[in-house]
């Protein structure tokens, strides 16, 4: 029912955010998902995320893949362009957007049959080529739209609603992530927005590879007794490794913790993201310390939630590129066409 | 049997190994044939490999001018023990066979008919050189200087040649004209010459270039305002890419900051390539990916999400022998279907077919336009021939005055003035839509791009109106095209005729001397080259007009044939096939003897 508009009373009393924004600027249509997916929390979260940070909307491209999960774009930042790509191929389309225009922000949302399965591969390469990007991958380990069977992220072991067990070894990607050298790298459960929305602003101010794998638990198919990815399932082995604040540049950051508990990282652009630690032995700024520690604890059958690996200062592909800073989309023929005189110096040569 | 004598006119081919540092001796000859103003065209007949297989290079020198392969080889040069049967077998009676005698080989491995000049190739490098890179390198020099007296052509073409190419490396220029007089000095000593091939200073070089398709192509691109390319290496078709890269290195870097007008990335397969080209279009730069058949196969479902999401992007594609894995170093037109119907349910696309590197460059930078233009994909076919072949053509061209066509884009001006924005709406009666790049307007001309049905205001919809209003109008922008694409070219017989023949690409230039050779015997055959598809009236206009119209094309299908049939409603019984398609250029001799044998069948069963 997405042709249907969301009614657009807005109430007076509704705050602005520094771009004269209420919240509700950020929203789109209707979802059309089922009552009580998880994508639609995830889609809250980065409404929200979006007005915290005082982020124009149309300053956002949105691009999925396919699948319910690449439904949800339609359903925020209706002021936004966005792009339902491909099954599986959303990274490459974002990519190509991204060396057109960097100054907008790109927001690629996929889901684990888009980024594990089929798309593996873009996934990967997306990652490898620190395109800046927040990637967020609504991960329930099921097909929705053609109802119920799993995809590359289901657990071994783990019971379908059919009452199939899976028998191949899942897709991680958060270590596919670390390992390719993505520069911020977290996980997040769907039903924990006090931790998703900083992670989201974290990743949108990240200015490079950003990747937040979200366990969404899909009400339908896959929130069952044997699922590993059901609501119950999540909040029981949820092992966060710290609790997030995220602090956007200028504001008051002067707060009293012991020694040791409290890690603040500053971004590029000034923002902080302040961990308070859970884990006392847990340092998100080592790459393979963040590897070995998701790995014994994904062994022990605890989902490791928070900020797991940032790299404050990362490059991305233009970086690699030596790219203008001017958008390659706003070059005229002034910029582009070497002219008539060099053209005939080249035919000279050939000659 | 009398030796061939032929002045300006013949075929020389140099069976060679790769790997051996042959090709740039054997451009050299070419090159030297061409700075006496004798046009040359040369052909590479390369395997998939690097090293230690069999590689030839046959040039046709031709003061005529014409480009097409002729058929028929009147000197060898036989460098390569492991095809020497074959290639003294292929040279005409009466032809030339060139080769290196320093061990002896048996009489019966000879022909009688042909005259047979051994030069001890490798005993004179031996005696000169001691590093063994050299010696190979040399060697194919020096055959080039043996065969340029025997040819007689003048010692000073090549003082000049290497000067220009060793400017300031003294060194080389010095051993390199050495090896060179190493070749003279031995023909002239212990042979007797000229031969009956001879290489006469002419004039009919005139201001043409001498370059290759692919990075004619490039420079196209570059030309034409393309900044973003994705790419996947695949044979023939890399080194476009790899030029473009090239000629953005030396034009498109900020002189003040260093920094480049452009973002070229090697992706990780052809999926990811038109993947991030879509991206590009999408977001308002222009954008290409280059290609051969099986990546054009792996990009079919991305090629149909931009015709229906109608988003601008440029394919090249440099088409080779298929199907499969077919000769990846081997020429066709192959790829006709498969690109003009790409992906899955309804889609027609736009095609250029391009005869030289002079229109490679032209139709590159047209190609651009047009995707911009009319918001869809646009394929260059170019091919092997044309694409990893030098070939003399006009000189490029550009001028200044010339604007890129941005096409229908509607701008934060446009949307805050109050203009009506339905992102597939037709409101110019073109079947073309106006879209906005993302970013333009805070509350205005935002639109969600999908692959799925949508109505004329991209609102998600499966209603059956607004699906057919959409193909509908993507049928009128195809109309549209066939009116901007480049226009098809008549050329008319010495006699007025009811015979046609209709051509395309790399076949033009062997039937611009077929239809030559034809209306020199008295038959009479009027040619148009297409030069895009859709195909404007003009073609339709061109079958009303003759009665019987072959279809030259270098595939096994009569793919060409088939498109004309099935878009134009064709009569299959008027359109008759000639097609050569063994992964070697078509020849004028084929399709002299094709379209003669044909005409003679015609005319006993009427």
């Amino acid at each position: 029912m997405t042709y249907l508009a969301k009614p657009r009373l807005h109430h007076p009393t509704l705050t602005k955010n520094k771009v004269g924004y209420t919240r509700r600027d950020y929203e789109g249509p209707v979802s059309t998902l089922c009552a009580g997916c998880g994508h639609d929390s995830i889609s809250a979260a980065i409404i929200q995320a979006c007005w915290e940070l005082d982020i124009e909307p149309h300053r956002v491209a949105k691009l999925s893949g396919i699948g319910c999960s690449s439904k949800a774009p339609t359903y925020f930042l209706g002021a936004s362009h966005g792009f339902n790509t491909v099954h599986g191929r959303m990274p490459s389309v974002l990519t190509g957007a991204n060396l057109a225009n960097r100054e907008l922000m790109y927001l690629g949302v996929s889901g684990d049959g888009d980024s594990a399965s089929i798309g593996l591969g873009q996934f990967a390469n997306a990652m490898r080529r620190g395109v800046n990007m927040a990637y967020i991958v609504m991960n329930n380990g099921v097909y929705g739209l053609t109802k119920g069977q799993f995809s590359a992220t289901a657990d071994r072991g783990s019971k379908s609603k059919k009452g199939v067990i899976n028998t191949d070894s899942p897709v991680d990607l958060v270590g596919i992530a670390l390992q390719l050298g993505a520069t911020y790298v977290a996980r997040s459960f769907s039903g924990d927005k006090a931790q998703l929305v900083p992670l989201i602003k974290g990743a949108l101010a990240h200015g490079g590879a950003a990747f937040i794998d979200v366990i969404s638990p899909c009400v339908t198919f896959n929130n069952h007794a044997g699922s590993t990815k059901s609501y119950e399932y999540v909040r029981q082995h949820d092992e966060s490794v710290s609790v997030i604040d995220f602090i956007t540049p200028g504001q008051e950051t002067a707060t009293q913790h012991a020694p040791g508990e409290v890690l603040e990282v500053e971004q590029h652009d000034g923002s902080v993201l302040r961990l308070r630690k859970l884990h006392a032995d847990y340092d998100p700024t080592d790459r393979y310390a963040a590897m070995s520690y998701m790995n014994s604890h994904a062994a022990r059958g605890e989902v490791v939630t928070g900020l797991l690996y940032l790299d404050p200062l990362p490059t991305d592909l233009h970086t690699s590129l030596n790219t203008a800073a001017r958008p390659l989309n706003t070059l005229g023929v002034q910029q582009l066409c070497p002219g008539a005189s060099a053209l005939d110096k080249i035919n000279a040569a050939l000659r | 049997m009398k030796p061939i004598e032929a002045i300006n006119d013949f075929v020389i081919k140099f069976a060679n190994i790769n790997g051996s540092g042959s090709a740039s001796a054997n451009e050299l000859f070419a090159k030297a044939v061409m700075r006496m103003g004798v046009p040359v065209s040369p052909r590479n007949i390369f395997p998939s490999n690097i090293q230690g297989m069999p590689t030839w290079y046959e040039a046709r020198v031709c003061e005529k001018g014409y480009h097409g392969r002729r058929g028929g080889v009147d000197m060898m040069v036989a460098m390569n023990p492991q095809t020497w049967d074959a290639d003294v077998a292929e040279i005409e009676p009466g032809g030339y066979l060139f080769y290196d005698s320093t061990r002896p080989i048996p009489e019966s491995r000879f022909r009688k008919d042909i005259t047979v000049i051994g030069v001890p190739l490798t005993e004179i490098t031996n005696a000169t050189y001691t590093d063994p890179r050299q010696r190979q390198l040399f060697k194919n020099i020096i055959y080039v200087g043996a065969l340029s007296v025997l040819l007689g052509m003048d010692a000073s073409v090549f003082e000049k040649l290497f000067a220009e190419q060793f400017k300031g490396k003294e060194r080389l220029l010095a051993s390199n004209l050495q090896a060179i007089n190493l070749g003279r000095d031995y023909i002239k000593q212990h042979i007797a010459y000229p031969l009956g091939l001879q290489v006469r200073k002419s004039d009919k070089i005139g201001d043409q270039i001498f370059t290759d398709g692919n990075s004619a192509m490039a420079l196209g691109c570059v030309y034409g305002g393309a900044t973003v390319a994705a790419w996947y290496p695949i044979t023939p078709s890399s080194s476009v890419p790899e030029n473009f890269q090239k000629y953005c290195d030396k034009f498109r870097v900020d002189e003040s900051t260093g920094q480049h007008n452009f973002a070229i990335v090697q992706a990780e397969d052809e999926l990811a390539s038109i993947g991030m080209a879509i991206g590009a279009g999408w977001n308002g730069a222009r954008a290409f990916t280059a290609t051969s058949g099986a990546g054009i196969s792996l990009m079919t479902e991305f090629i149909g999400l931009a015709y229906f999401a109608e988003i601008p992007v440029t394919l090249i594609n440099i088409q080779r022998g298929g199907p499969s894995t077919g000769m990846p170093t081997r020429t066709q037109q192959s790829d006709l279907l498969s690109c003009a119907y790409a992906s899955h349910g309804d889609t027609k696309h736009v095609m250029l077919f391009p005869q030289d590197p002079h229109e490679c460059f032209e139709h590159a930078a047209a190609a651009l336009d047009l995707a911009d233009r009319l918001q869809t994909p646009i394929f260059v076919m170019s091919d092997l021939d044309i694409g990893m072949n030098q070939r003399l053509c006009k000189p490029f061209v550009w001028d200044d005055a010339r604007a890129y066509d941005r096409g229908k884009v509607m701008t934060a001006a446009d949307l805050e003035a109050g203009k009506d924005f339905g992102r597939y709406n037709d409101v110019d009666g073109d079947g073309i839509p106006w879209r906005t790049y993302p970013g333009t307007h805070p509350t205005k001309g935002s639109y969600f791009t999908r692959g799925t049905s949508k109505d004329a205001y991209a609102r998600y919809s499966e209603r059956g109106p607004d699906y057919i209003y959409n193909m509908e109008r993507l049928l009128k922008k195809f109309k549209t095209a066939a009116n901007l694409v480049p226009q098809p070219i008549v050329h008319k017989a010495a006699e007025p005729t009811r015979i046609g023949a209709i051509y395309f690409g790399s076949t033009t230039p062997a039937m611009r001397e077929a239809l030559d050779v034809l209306d020199e015997d008295g038959i009479h055959v009027d040619g148009m080259r297409l030069l895009a598809y859709p195909f404007p009236k003009s073609v339709e206009t061109f079958l009303a007009e003759h009665d019987t119209v072959f279809v030259v094309e270098q595939n096994r299908d009569a793919q060409m044939r088939t498109l004309l049939i099935n878009e134009l409603d064709a009569n299959p019984k008027q359109l008759t096939k000639v097609l050569h398609y063994d992964g070697t250029p078509i020849t004028a001799r084929f399709i002299v003897s094709a379209i003669a044998a044909k005409l003679a069948l015609l005319k006993e069963t009427v």
